[in-house]
């Protein structure tokens, strides 16, 4: 118990990095081997990290499993990580879906193959992914989270669809043009700072961080762009699509299950807390663009045929109701917002999951060529319109908490902010939903009802298979149980969103006394 | 979980002084239902009946058990007359300091009349389709939303805080869906299925904003903690307004008021146990309900609150009445019919008419159970819902014609029916508001008297096409016989409860429903001129509907009358549909989305791509022109420029040191003479 009290996260997050390195050290032709290596690294990680989510005390407000190291004397970059309840749930939804990720591939390697280099990238984003959610320093967060891009892109780039190069560049370049003012940011921080200071503990001590507000706003602005790439919030979002539509199948759910989540993440982490003020300043801007992603995002799925793409847009706008539970500045706003994500994660993965499968048998996207498919694959049909109901927010499943309490929070922002732009936001996400339950609807009766078409006459399709299952299950049970009994989540998440919060409406002394202890 | 049951014990709170017996368990039966749906989906495959035998089973139990709730209750209800019913609730999450929300059930005499109904209705509604569906596609999936169909509305029923009804009454909205589409390989199935879903979707969201502003007002979501801030002047009246009149767009969405009523004659493309349980017990009923259920709410609010909610049902009662005159099809006669008659509790809750409502609720449960599942049985016999396919019946099926007839006239309010008692008192109600001033209450009256005309007008009509008269269907084909028992059994119970169901609540000293569910210390009085007036009425319309269409007395055709336009304008359901599907569907699905997503690629993505193709074609130039033209240009020059330099200093290159010895000294000399003579 003490090596997981100690090294716990990290063990989480480099493990995986370990299995890559192992993987890449065994011959070719031993795939086998390969796929163990994969299955054991983010297993171990997994059983990890449920074993740090079970020695958590659930209801503790500041940071656990803390660790300090020296890293970088000469800029005083140190290797601190720790979780809180806003951390927890997000690291253990990244390993819970990267190793079913892992399950899924041992049977479906994406052309054109190479198992070996795949599963290594695979575990290489894992680190990253994992990393970004512990990282208290802001280099180390940036080494995370830059990371991440060089395996997706490879994902993308060399596994993914027809218009693949396209799209792995597109998001590449994206969210690197991002991640600059991100990091001048981070600079900005570490200059303005007294004592100069990457640490993101210590940057939120009371007067650490002496700055005029214009400069204050300014870095805000760069950090949020930064975030806004990565969630991403309207009208930054247009590498997602390409990027969803043209990963393979498990670099989709990667990238909309826990990938996406690093940047609302960004928000709450470093944006918010480091720079209170200038964050009530830009939340109504926040709110305002949250409320235009609800409504074009649903707007948008509403004219795909594609079913991948459709479920790529369905993105934007539940990111949309994830930035506007944030915008609020509120503990149940930031409830909302980590109740969103993981939510999200779990549905969006799935409906990922079904999409490549259904592409596997019916070799098509195409809303019009799958007509039928309660009729010839039921289960598998069962299981999209499952996961489209828990997508639209349907109360008793996943999806509804999220929502719902976005919505509600933000008829009450906190005080000070722009009653008229939060209820008008609320009144266009209410609009939303509406919407999103039509597009959702719409994909079902064009997916599941109907006669089936032509094309998939000809052909018998096998049903949801054992291995999908296995791959699936925890994650349908998951929509299911998160929806019944949300403390799962809350517990966790209430008091830290609480402190955090506090932070942000003027009573940063006792994070400061926090930061001393 | 441990922890979930440990606050269990700590929250458990009684409103009343002693607990309950039954009521203890009262939550137990949702939980049957909800269960009783994951055992069919589960394992109902398997099972001889597939599943309709869980189904069945578990509706004994919950019908069982809302009985002894029932009884619970009013033996509370007797002890003390004040009594304000039982709450037990855990925490089901904290989701902010201060921020609650309950999973917990109370039971008031409200509550209690409702399990009866839910429970009697979706007993007989199972049994039925037990029969009515053997054979179909997918029956086990039937069956198990038929059963969560139920659950939810036990959960709309039972529970104590408004987040847990949204959960049930979107359940509900889930589970209609899967139902009306439930013959979803037919286009217009699942369009019926999608309308029903999103109509309702859009009354919800002003459901949910009312929740809001009560959670934020009230600080919690609880019903009983609402209603009593509510009466104390705990919230400020501007709010309860607000609150009230978005409340009341859910209930106008869920009891398909205008002018979101378009999606329930639709929702006919569902099998006919669908149709009964909606109509009757459930989903329609959820509306009427939450706004009963809140009605402090309403009633401390400014007036304008219960007068729109009057004027709408007032508005609805009628419309939809005229509408259920000029229709064919069998089943979109009773949708109709029930949506008119919803307005006319929706109206009477409006002029305060509460207990009144209410007992419409109960009678009306009975007769439309009866009507929608006679319907079934006689569309089982003639295979088709059109009454042009239907007539002369009654011989062929004496039980469900005469049940039938029973709940026709019970609909038509004549006495001593069930329907009459309830429909009575809600006119008396309405009479009482227009002569205490209210303008509203004049509305209500007059749409009132004018729909109780209509209904019985319809109703002959409807009675005539069905049974009386010449055989309309095809004898080669058509062999109209009776239903099997466990078709005709329920039935017979419920025509029962449509003769007798209304007598619990017969004005005077008799009244039990009075005592069982009211509002203040309101009591029905009973009033003979508006009960001759309203029967007579009644008896009227049903004259002229049957003189019309039994008797053939009158001869005319309505198109070719003044009334043409009118009767077009009906056939054309106002048009409402239209305007819907052209003026917002439409536009909004195909040309905004498309519209949208045009932005998305041309513009949002277009700059993007711009950029990139800028930040390309710089480094292109940067490459082409700068790197390798002008800087790598300049070097190659430079190169050029050295090598020929070389060459022109290839003459001075000879090797020889005294002539290198006499250019530096001839150098040297230059420089020194340049010194000197510039004196630098």
């Amino acid at each position: 118990m003490n090596l997981v009290d100690e090294w716990g996260i990290t063990l989480a997050v480099f493990l995986p990095l370990l299995g890559a390195l192992a993987i890449a050290l065994t011959p070719k032709g031993t795939e086998g081997i390969q796929k163990l290596l994969a299955l054991g690294s983010t297993g171990a990680a997994l059983v990890i990290g449920l074993m740090v989510a079970f020695a958590f005390e659930h209801g503790e407000p500041g940071l656990q499993f803390e660790k300090n190291l020296q890293w970088i004397p000469s800029i005083d970059a140190n290797y601190h990580v720790g979780i809180d309840g806003i951390s927890l749930p997000l690291i253990v939804l990244s390993l819970l879906v990267t190793f079913l990720c892992i399950v899924y591939a041992y049977r479906h390697i994406p052309e054109p193959g190479n198992t070996k280099a795949f599963l290594a990238l695979i575990l290489l984003l894992e680190t990253g992914m994992n990393g970004s959610f512990i990282a208290l320093d802001l280099i180390l967060f940036f080494v995370f989270w830059e990371l991440v891009l060089v395996p997706m892109y490879f994902l993308i780039g060399i596994w993914g669809g027809e218009n693949r190069q396209y799209a792995a560049i597109k998001f590449f370049l994206y969210t690197l043009f991002g991640s600059v003012f991100m990091l001048l940011g981070f600079l900005a921080l570490y200059f303005q700072s007294d004592p100069h200071t990457f640490d993101m503990v210590r940057l939120q001590g009371a007067g650490v961080l002496n700055l005029p507000i214009g400069l204050a706003n300014l870095i805000f602005a760069g950090l949020a762009l930064g975030f806004a790439v990565k969630v991403p919030m309207w009208p930054f979002h247009t590498w997602l699509p390409d990027a969803h539509t043209q990963a393979p199948t498990i670099g989709s759910v990667l990238l909309a299950a826990v990938m996406l989540k690093m940047g609302t993440y960004g928000f709450m982490r470093i944006a918010i807390p480091i720079l209170p003020e200038p964050a009530q300043v830009f939340a109504p801007l926040i709110a305002i663009l949250a409320a235009i992603a609800i409504v074009y995002g649903a707007l948008c799925c509403l004219a795909q045929t594609n079913l991948k793409r459709m479920i790529a847009f369905s993105s934007v706008g539940h990111m949309g109701f994830v930035m506007l539970g944030i915008a609020t500045l509120t503990p149940e706003g930031f409830n909302a917002a980590v109740f969103g994500m993981v939510a999200h994660g779990v549905v969006t993965g799935m409906l990922f999951f079904l999409a490549g499968s259904i592409k596997e048998r019916y070799h098509s996207y195409e809303m019009p060529e799958l007509a039928g498919m309660g009729l010839k694959i039921p289960r598998m049909a069962g299981l999209l319109a499952f996961c489209a109901i828990a997508s639209l927010g349907l109360p008793g499943l996943a999806g509804f908490w999220g929502e719902v309490m976005a919505l509600l929070s933000s008829y009450r922002p906190l005080e000070g902010l722009n009653l008229t732009v939060f209820r008008s936001a609320m009144v266009v996400g209410g609009i939303g939903t509406v919407l999103t339950a039509g597009y959702f609807l719409w994909m079902l009766q064009r997916v599941n009802m109907g006669k089936a078409s032509e094309a998939s006459l000809k052909h018998r399709y096998a049903d949801v298979e054992r291995l999908e299952y296995a791959a699936w299950v925890p994650l349908l049970a998951l929509i299911l149980v998160l929806g019944l009994y949300p403390r799962l989540i809350m517990d966790t998440t209430t008091s830290s969103v609480t402190r955090l919060t506090e932070t942000v409406a003027g009573e940063r002394a006792e994070v400061a006394q926090a930061a001393e202890r | 979980m441990v922890s979930l049951l440990a606050t269990a014990a700590e929250h458990g709170t009684e409103t009343a002084a002693s607990g309950g017996g039954a009521m203890e368990l009262a939550w137990v039966i949702p939980v049957i239902a909800m269960v009783s749906a994951a055992l069919i989906w589960a394992i109902g495959k398997r099972l001889p009946m597939r599943g309709a035998e869980i189904g069945v089973a578990a509706m004994i139990a919950v019908f069982i058990g809302g009985l002894l709730v029932f009884f619970d209750a009013i033996a509370h209800i007797n002890a003390d007359a004040e009594w304000h019913g039982f709450e037990k609730a855990v925490t089901w999450m904290n989701f902010g300091p201060g921020s609650t929300v309950e999973l917990g059930y109370m039971v008031d005499g409200l509550a209690a009349v409702m399990m009866v109904i839910v429970g009697f209705v979706a007993l007989m509604v199972h049994i039925y389709a037990a029969s009515y569906m053997k054979g179909e596609v997918r029956v086990t999936h039937f069956f198990a939303t038929l059963s969560l169909f139920t659950g939810s509305m036990l959960t709309v029923v039972l529970a104590n805080n408004l987040l847990m009804m949204l959960v049930g009454w979107e359940g509900m909205g889930l589970s209609s869906y899967l139902l009306i589409g439930h013959w979803w390989e037919k286009h217009e199935n699942s369009s019926a299925a999608i309308k029903a879903f999103l109509t309702t979707r859009v009354g919800d969201i002003g459901f949910m904003f009312g929740i809001f502003v009560l959670f934020w007002a009230a600080g919690s979501f609880n019903v009983a903690h609402i209603n009593e801030l509510a009466a104390d002047g705990g919230i400020a009246r501007g709010t309860l307004t607000v609150a009230a009149l978005l409340l009341f767009c859910g209930a106008v969405g869920k009891s398909a008021q205008f002018p979101l009523h378009t999606w329930l004659p639709d929702a006919m493309a569902g099998p006919t146990p669908v149709s009964a349980l909606i109509h009757a017990a459930t989903m329609v009923v959820a509306g009427v309900y939450l706004v009963a259920r809140m009605f402090p709410v309403f009633d401390n609010a400014f007036d304008v609150a219960l007068d729109v909610v009057a004027v709408i049902g007032s508005i609805t009662t009628v419309i939809a009445a005229l509408l259920a005159l000029v229709q064919q099809d069998l089943k979109r006669v009773l949708a109709y019919s029930t949506i008119s008659q919803l307005a006319y509790m929706i109206a009477g809750l409006g002029v305060g008419a509460y207990t009144a409502s209410v007992f419409h609720i109960w009678t009306h449960a009975w007769f439309k159970a009866l009507l929608f599942l006679a319907a079934g049985s006689v569309i089982h016999a003639v295979h088709s819902n059109n009454m042009t396919d239907m007539g002369g019946l009654f011989r062929k099926m004496p039980i469900t014609s005469i049940t039938y007839i029973v709940g026709g006239l019970a609909l038509a309010a004549f006495p001593p029916f069930a329907g009459f008692w309830s429909k009575d008192e809600l006119v008396v109600g309405a009479y009482e508001a227009a002569t205490a001033g209210s303008r509203a209450g004049t509305l209500t009256l007059v749409a009132m008297l004018l729909t109780a005309f209509l209904t019985a007008c319809y109703v002959a009509r409807m009675l005539a096409l069905t049974f009386f008269g010449k055989p309309r269907y095809d004898p080669e084909h058509v062999h109209p016989h009776e239903s099997p028992k466990l078709m005709t059994y329920p039935l017979i119970a419920l025509a029962a409860l449509a003769v007798a169901g209304g007598w619990v609540g017969i004005p005077g000293e008799m009244n039990q429903f009075g005592r069982w569910v009211h509002y203040g210390d309101e009591h029905a009085a009973f009033n003979p001129m508006i009960a001759i007036l309203s029967t007579g009425l009644a008896l009227a319309g049903f004259a002229a509907g049957w003189a019309i269409f039994r008797m053939g007395k009158v001869k005319i055709d309505v198109r070719k009358t003044a009334l043409a336009p009118f009767y077009r304008l009906l056939l054309n359901r106002y048009y409402l549909d239209d305007i819907y599907f052209k003026g917002i569907v439409r536009p909004v699905r195909d040309r905004l989305s498309a519209a949208a997503y045009w932005i998305n690629q041309k513009v949002l993505d277009g700059a993007v791509n711009a950029a990139g193709m800028v930040a390309v074609a710089s480094g292109r130039f940067a490459y082409r022109d700068v790197d390798q033209g002008l800087i790598d240009g300049l070097v190659n020059n430079l190169a050029r420029l050295t090598g020929r330099t070389g060459d022109k200093l290839k003459f001075w290159q000879t090797g020889n040191m005294q002539r290198y010895a006499a250019a530096m000294f001839l150098g040297v000399a230059t420089l020194v003479g340049a010194f000197v003579f510039f004196r630098i």
